[in-house]
């Protein structure tokens, strides 16, 4: 029989290792995955992990990397505010979505007027777009006991119809020969979230992203609010004991990740995306939340978890493009990373006996 | 008696970083009821889950009826003759008495007999119990007594009781006794868990006094005084409390008609509750733990809002103020769990000053944590309280119970209170810690602060409260000074025993 024993005290050491031997572990996995696919293991490895970042076109890859690795530590850092407190916002894809229609559709009801404050009043309503959204869950929950899980969820498909109502009907363009989707915001200055520095990739999101892994680090390690959030995850009594209202911590959890995820669909309707179409979400929302858990729910953490889960996705898509592979196989090994770096957490944690207790 | 039930030679169980039993050896004859004494963490608990078959000795032998014994789950003890009544009950409320006995039974008869069975070995033990009766409905004493049936229902020829009484009222005790006495003398063998001296004096044939995983020694209890056998169970000399008589001022806290619904359906309520407290007085309540305890504290320390005007303090309507105003007003709290509750289990001791003291100490600046504070704060406590602690980055869940529930109260008695409520202070928490606290709280008092303290131990309460009055299914009784109140006083205002008459 085998049995896992708590460890009594966790090395240190191996639960800031981890995530390093889990990536070695999801190469060699990989690797061997790769060469039954009759592929060279190693240049795979290479087209994955090296390229992106130091091979030919680099310079584009790795702007890529901070256009995709933006949006998911700003809704990772939200959402790991809540997933601390023990409140599971799993609808950060809807938030998402709905924080990129309002903030969008101020511009595109403004158009074709230019202003500096339009961009800044865009941020603002797609922040309190999002919020909005994530309000939903937390009033149901807070009123009726609802689950926030399944009703943050489920809003996420109402968020995804309502999307494509407004693609193909009040936001589509009017001169765009019928074909559904808006007007193109890269084409109007005031509201474009062009590059900060040409090439880099830097937009603001990327500096929001930023922003977010400093304010979340402070408000969690340094600011009472963010303790008594930490002691409502561990001990939802001691909380209250320690004068936490669950109804407002709700609230609050909610609205902040609901903001950072609307705030994350609108750097990117108005700036990598460009337009509102049925199908501008990628699903950000959700790989959040594999980055937040990735990241140990801590905000820098969740910057490196972001990043390195953008390269496999840029890396994926090249090893797609230069060598061939499927894109199951690519997924595969992105499962791979998750399943390795949570088994190898387990063991930090616990220790494996096989047989049984001696009698 | 040469005859010898149960024997027991070098058992040892080690956890990780503490030796829980070692080489503990006894022997226990049949029909006689057999004392295990010892402060918290001196083993008892293991040593008899050894002997129940849910944890397996690390070394050593077991002998019962001259056979070896090797329980490897609890149902081979049961089916060897050993049958054990834990202090935490294992019912389902919602079901009622001979369901929850079936549930226990490998093959339980047809329910009809199972209730006349029930019926009969009730009355036959003095032990009064209605098998249709839905458990939620039970008293304590009432649960303990299914649970007891549930027992007997085996045969048991040796039956394990693990700190009984601590449920029950003085005339439930009389009732329990009176039953141990009678299975003693048809031959079952009663190993009996306790760390209430005066009980085993009362009941008890032979004592096994553990300290520290080892047995330090062996008597017959009613040979030995019990402060003779709180030195051999401590091992030194035994500080009592000194208690002097203070002026009382003016009332600092006032409860008035305070009512709550119940949490859950068979949560207890509160019904009409008014007491008044003044300042440097402590007012003792008593009662067995889940009449409304917990709710009280609930509502007095600001975790559970209650209606306007039911709760006062200092003249002022506090009734709609969470914890962290009532802090500031100077009304704290130290509620009865302190795992989870009272502190968290996974965060540094310093960390766990902040769960009440951001109020009343400066450890938080704008908002923002004063860690250097915070640290030197529980620094004070540490010292002051003496908690045996390497240092106050360890985790909460680290430290033994009485350590952190020394913790607890020195973190609230620190920030100088002007009003301190606190549930089962000294709970599981061995001699010398609880006479160390029960002394901070009396000195609390006569720096004239106004203290409630609720307690299951009415020796305690006897010792440090000035009145007295009883918590019981969510009703207070009025107080009464506690100089001059007896035993059988104090018994009546539990409640007497409860369910006593017998069912139709």
């Amino acid at each position: 029989m085998i049995r896992l024993v708590k460890r009594p005290m966790p090395s240190k050491f191996w639960s800031w290792t981890t995530p390093l031997v889990a990536v070695i572990a999801t190469m060699i996995a990989g690797g061997l995955l790769f060469a039954i696919l009759g592929k060279n293991p190693v240049e795979a490895i290479r087209v994955i992990f090296w390229d992106p970042l130091f091979g030919p076109n680099a310079d584009y890859f790795r702007s890529q990397l901070l256009v995709k690795a933006a949006p998911l530590i700003l809704i990772a850092c939200g959402l790991a505010v809540g997933f601390r407190a023990g409140i599971w916002n799993i609808g950060a894809e809807g938030q998402y979505i709905i924080g990129a229609i309002f903030g969008a559709s101020l511009a595109l009801a403004v158009y074709p007027a230019e202003s500096w404050f339009l961009f800044p009043a865009m941020v603002v309503l797609g922040a309190i777009g999002g919020l909005l959204w994530g309000l939903i869950p937390a009033l149901l929950k807070v009123v009726f006991g609802t689950s926030e899980i399944l009703v943050s969820l489920m809003l996420v498909y109402v968020a995804q119809n309502l999307l494509a109502y407004m693609a193909f009907g009040p936001l589509k363009n009017p001169e765009g020969y019928g074909f559904p989707g808006s007007r193109n915001l890269q084409g109007y200055p005031s509201a474009f979230n062009d590059e900060l520095m040409a090439g880099t990739g830097v937009h603001w999101g990327v500096l929001a992203a930023l922003g977010a892994v400093v304010a979340i680090y402070v408000l969690m390690q340094r600011h009472i609010a963010g303790f008594r959030i930490r002691v409502a995850g561990e001990a939802p009594r001691a909380a209250r004991y320690a004068g936490v209202v669950p109804a407002r911590l709700i609230v609050f959890c909610l609205c902040l990740s609901g903001a950072l995820a609307g705030m994350a669909g609108l750097f990117e309707v108005s700036g990598p995306s460009g337009q509102i179409t049925d199908s501008f979400n990628v699903g950000y929302g959700y790989t959040a939340i594999i980055v937040a858990f990735l990241g140990r729910l801590h905000p820098v953490g969740i910057l490196l978890a972001g990043l390195l889960m953008a390269l496999t996705y840029i890396g994926g898509d090249m090893a797609q493009l230069m060598l061939g592979l499927p894109s199951a196989a690519i997924q595969v090994f992105q499962g791979m990373l998750l399943f390795f770096l949570l088994g190898f957490d387990l063991l930090t944690n616990y220790r494996i006996r096989i047989g049984g207790a001696r009698a | 008696m040469t005859e010898i039930l149960l024997k027991i030679d070098g058992l040892t169980k080690a956890y990780p970083g503490v030796v829980a039993n070692d080489h503990v050896g006894f022997s226990v004859a049949p029909g006689e009821v057999h004392a295990l004494l010892g402060e918290n963490g001196a083993g008892k608990s293991t040593l008899v889950k050894m002997i129940y078959g849910l944890v397996k000795p690390d070394s050593g032998t077991m002998e019962f009826l001259g056979r070896p014994y090797t329980p490897a789950e609890p149902r081979a003890a049961r089916a060897a003759g050993v049958a054990m009544v834990f202090q935490h009950f294992s019912l389902f409320e919602a079901l009622n008495v001979a369901e929850n006995v079936a549930l226990g039974m490998e093959n339980p008869p047809p329910m009809r007999d199972l209730a006349k069975r029930i019926r009969e070995i009730s009355q036959a033990y003095g032990l009064p119990l209605d098998p249709a009766r839905l458990v939620g409905d039970l008293s304590a004493g009432e649960r303990q007594r299914v649970e007891i049936v549930r027992c007997l229902l085996q045969d048991p020829k040796l039956l394990i009781m693990d700190e009984p009484t601590s449920v029950l009222t003085p005339q439930e005790v009389e009732i329990l006794f009176r039953t141990l006495r009678k299975l003693s003398s048809e031959g079952t063998a009663i190993l009996y868990i306790s760390h209430k001296l005066e009980e085993i004096r009362t009941i008890c044939d032979g004592a096994t006094i553990l300290r520290g995983g080892k047995v330090v020694g062996s008597c017959i209890p009613r040979e030995k005084s019990a402060r003779e056998l709180a030195e051999m169970m401590v091992g030194g000399e035994f500080a009592a409390t000194e208690r002097v008589s203070r002026p009382f001022g003016a009332p600092m806290l006032e409860v008035k008609g305070l009512s709550l619904a119940p949490l859950s359906q068979f949560g207890p309520s509160l019904k009409d509750i008014s007491l008044s407290i003044a300042a440097g007085e402590i007012l003792g309540i008593g009662g067995v733990a889940g009449n409304g305890q917990e709710e009280l504290l609930a509502t007095l320390s600001g975790e559970r809002p209650s209606a306007p005007g039911t709760v006062w303090m200092k003249g002022a309507d506090i009734s709609a103020l969470g914890p962290n105003p009532r802090r500031a007003l100077g009304l704290m709290s130290a509620p009865e769990e302190r795992l989870g509750h009272a502190a968290v289990p996974n965060m540094s001791l310093t960390d766990n000053t902040l769960l009440t003291g951001t109020i009343r100490m400066p450890l938080v600046k704008n908002g923002f944590l004063n860690m250097a504070e915070a640290k030197a704060f529980a620094e004070d406590i540490i010292r002051e309280f003496d908690v045996r602690t390497p240092g106050p980055w360890v985790a909460a869940r680290a430290l033994s119970g009485g350590n952190l529930q020394k913790f607890v109260i020195g973190r609230e008695v620190l920030q100088k209170p002007e009003v301190l409520i606190v549930n089962q202070p000294t709970w599981g928490v061995d001699a010398a810690a609880a006479a160390a606290i029960r002394r901070a709280l009396l000195r609390l008092a006569e720096k004239g602060a106004a203290l409630i303290v609720i307690s299951q131990d009415l020796d305690e309460l006897m010792e440090i409260a000035d009145r007295f009055c009883a918590l019981n299914e969510g009703r207070i009784s009025a107080p009464r000074p506690t100089e001059g109140l007896t035993i059988d006083e104090i018994g009546l205002m539990l409640g007497g025993a409860h369910g006593m008459e017998v069912p139709a």
